[in-house]
C-alpha cells in the first residue's frame, strides 16, 4: 500500500480511509488540513500548492515509515494535494489506524508535523488585495520585488 | 565579421581616485602598476592601444609613457574618455576596460571581443551584482559616438545609464567575480590577498579543471526569480555551494545559502559533496506543506 503520494484533484479521504481498516484495529485517527480564508491577518482568495514530486514522494514515505515503527501502529498514509486550491479545500489527508487510540493520535500528529518540516512543498498564497506571496518565503519576495 | 570596424583598446586612468586617496592606475597588483598591466593585457587584443587621460593628467609619470587620448575640457567621467577616443578614430570600435579591475584577465577580454557584435552600438557583460550592462569592460562600436556626445552634451554622465537605453549586445562573466573594481586602501589589500591565493591554486588544481554538464530545476520562488523551471549548464562549480553563488549572481536570488537545502539527483545532499557531470541540482527554499 502507497504511505505517501499526491493528487493534483480534490482529495476523498472516504476511500483513503478504508485502505487503513483491519480486524486487529481498534482505532483510527485522520487529520485534514484545510485551506482557510486568512494567514498572518491577511485575507487569503486562493492557495497554490507545489512539490518537487520525486524527493517529496521519497521524503514523505520516510516519515510515515518512521510514524508507524516510531509509535507502532497498524497502518498510516498521508495524501497531498497540488495546484490551486480554494478556500475550505482540502490540502492534506492523514490517516492512521491501530490496536489503540493513543498512539493512532500520536502517529497521526507526528506525521503531520514532519511533512510540514521535511517534505519539499510550497504554498502560495494569493490575498485579497491583489498580492501573493511563498509561505515562509515572504521576506526573500518582498526583497526581490 | 567582415565589415566589423578594427578594434583599438583604451585604458581608462582618468579617474579621481577620490576614495582611495592615491592614484588607482600607480597601484599594484601583478607586480606591475594596474596602468601597465592593464595596458599589456588590452594590447595583446587591439591593433593600437591608447591611455585616456584627463588634459592635467597628460604629464604625470604614470600615465606619459602611453599614446594618450585626452579628455575635452568641459567633459568629465569615464563616459569623456570613450566620447575622446570615438571622436579621435571614429572608424574604430574599442575595447574599453578601466584601470581598477584587478581580476580582468586575458580570457575574460577574450570572450567579449568573441561575443562582439558590430551591428549593435556595444557588446558588454552583464553585471553579475544587479544584471545591468558593465560599460567599462565593454567594447563600444564607432555607431556609439553620437549617442556618447549628446548624453554629455545634456550633462548626463553615466555610461549605465546609456546602455541601458541603448541596443547593446550582453553576455554573462564566466567568472561573477572578474569585474569587481577596488575603491578603498582595504579593498587594494583584500585584491591582493585573493589574486596571491589564485596564483598558487593556479600552479596545481586550476590548470587542470575542466567544466561539468549540469541540470538544475527550479521550484517555487526560485523558479520565478529565474523565470524557468529547469536549465542545463556548464559549469566549473565544484559543489551545490559554488553552483548556488554563481546561479544567485546570474538570476539574483534573493535567499541566502543558509535559508535553503540542496538535493543532487533525487535526494538530499550536503553543500560541499562533489558534484559529477550530468548531475541534476535542487535548491530547495523554505518548504510549507500542509
Amino acid at each position: 500500500m502507497s504511505l505517501f503520494w499526491f493528487s493534483h484533484t480534490a482529495l476523498e479521504p472516504e476511500s483513503y480511509r478504508s485502505r487503513l481498516t483491519d480486524p486487529a484495529a481498534g482505532g483510527y485517527a485522520s487529520f485534514e488540513g484545510w485551506v482557510r480564508n486568512h494567514n498572518e491577518g491577511q485575507p487569503v482568495t486562493r492557495l497554490e500548492y507545489e512539490a518537487f514530486e520525486s524527493l517529496a514522494v521519497k521524503e514523505g514515505e520516510r516519515i510515515v515509515r518512521e510514524a508507524i515503527a516510531r509509535f507502532g501502529v497498524l497502518h498510516a498514509a498521508c495524501v497531498h494535494r497540488l495546484g490551486s486550491l480554494q478556500i475550505g479545500e482540502l490540502a492534506v489527508w492523514v490517516g492512521v489506524s491501530s490496536h489503540h487510540r493513543a498512539e493512532a493520535f500520536a502517529a497521526c500528529r507526528y506525521i503531520i508535523d514532519e511533512v510540514k518540516h521535511r517534505v519539499p512543498i510550497w504554498k502560495k498564497e494569493y490575498y485579497l488585495n491583489g498580492d501573493s506571496g511563498w509561505v515562509n518565503c515572504e521576506r526573500c519576495a518582498s526583497a526581490h520585488r | 565579421m567582415t565589415n566589423a570596424a578594427p578594434l583599438f583598446g583604451l585604458v581608462l586612468a582618468g579617474g579621481a581616485s577620490t576614495r582611495m586617496r592615491r592614484d588607482k592606475a600607480a597601484l599594484e597588483y601583478h607586480g606591475r602598476t594596474q596602468l601597465e598591466w592593464t595596458y599589456e593585457l588590452v594590447s595583446t587584443l587591439c591593433l593600437a592601444t591608447f591611455v585616456s587621460v584627463r588634459p592635467e593628467q597628460r604629464n604625470d609619470p604614470v600615465r606619459a609613457r602611453f599614446p594618450q587620448i585626452i579628455d575635452k575640457e568641459d567633459e568629465f567621467g569615464p563616459l569623456a574618455g570613450i566620447a575622446a577616443a570615438l571622436r579621435a578614430h571614429p572608424k574604430a570600435a574599442w575595447l574599453v576596460v578601466a584601470c581598477d579591475l584587478p581580476f580582468v584577465t586575458e580570457a575574460t577580454l577574450r570572450r567579449l571581443v568573441e561575443a562582439r557584435d558590430p551591428e549593435r552600438i556595444a557588446t558588454v557583460y552583464r553585471s553579475s551584482c544587479d544584471g545591468l550592462p558593465e560599460p567599462l569592460c565593454a567594447i563600444w562600436e564607432p555607431a556609439a559616438r553620437d549617442a556618447v556626445s549628446q548624453h554629455l552634451a545634456v550633462g548626463k554622465l553615466c555610461p549605465r545609464k546609456l546602455l541601458i537605453q541603448s541596443d547593446c549586445k550582453l553576455i554573462d562573466l564566466v567568472d561573477p567575480h572578474a569585474l569587481e573594481n577596488i575603491n578603498t586602501p582595504e579593498e587594494w589589500q583584500a585584491a591582493n590577498a585573493r589574486l596571491a591565493n589564485k596564483r598558487t591554486e593556479g600552479d596545481s588544481s586550476e590548470e587542470q579543471r575542466t567544466s561539468i554538464s549540469l541540470r538544475v530545476q527550479y521550484f517555487a520562488v526560485l523558479r520565478e526569480q529565474a523565470g524557468r523551471s529547469e536549465e542545463l549548464l556548464d559549469s566549473f562549480a565544484r559543489s551545490p555551494s559554488e553552483l548556488y553563488e554563481q546561479l544567485r549572481a546570474k538570476h539574483g536570488f534573493s535567499l541566502e545559502p543558509s535559508q535553503l537545502k540542496v538535493a543532487v539527483n533525487d535526494e538530499f545532499s550536503d553543500w560541499n559533496v562533489r558534484l559529477q557531470h550530468g548531475d541534476t541540482v535542487v535548491f530547495i527554499p523554505p518548504v510549507a506543506g500542509g
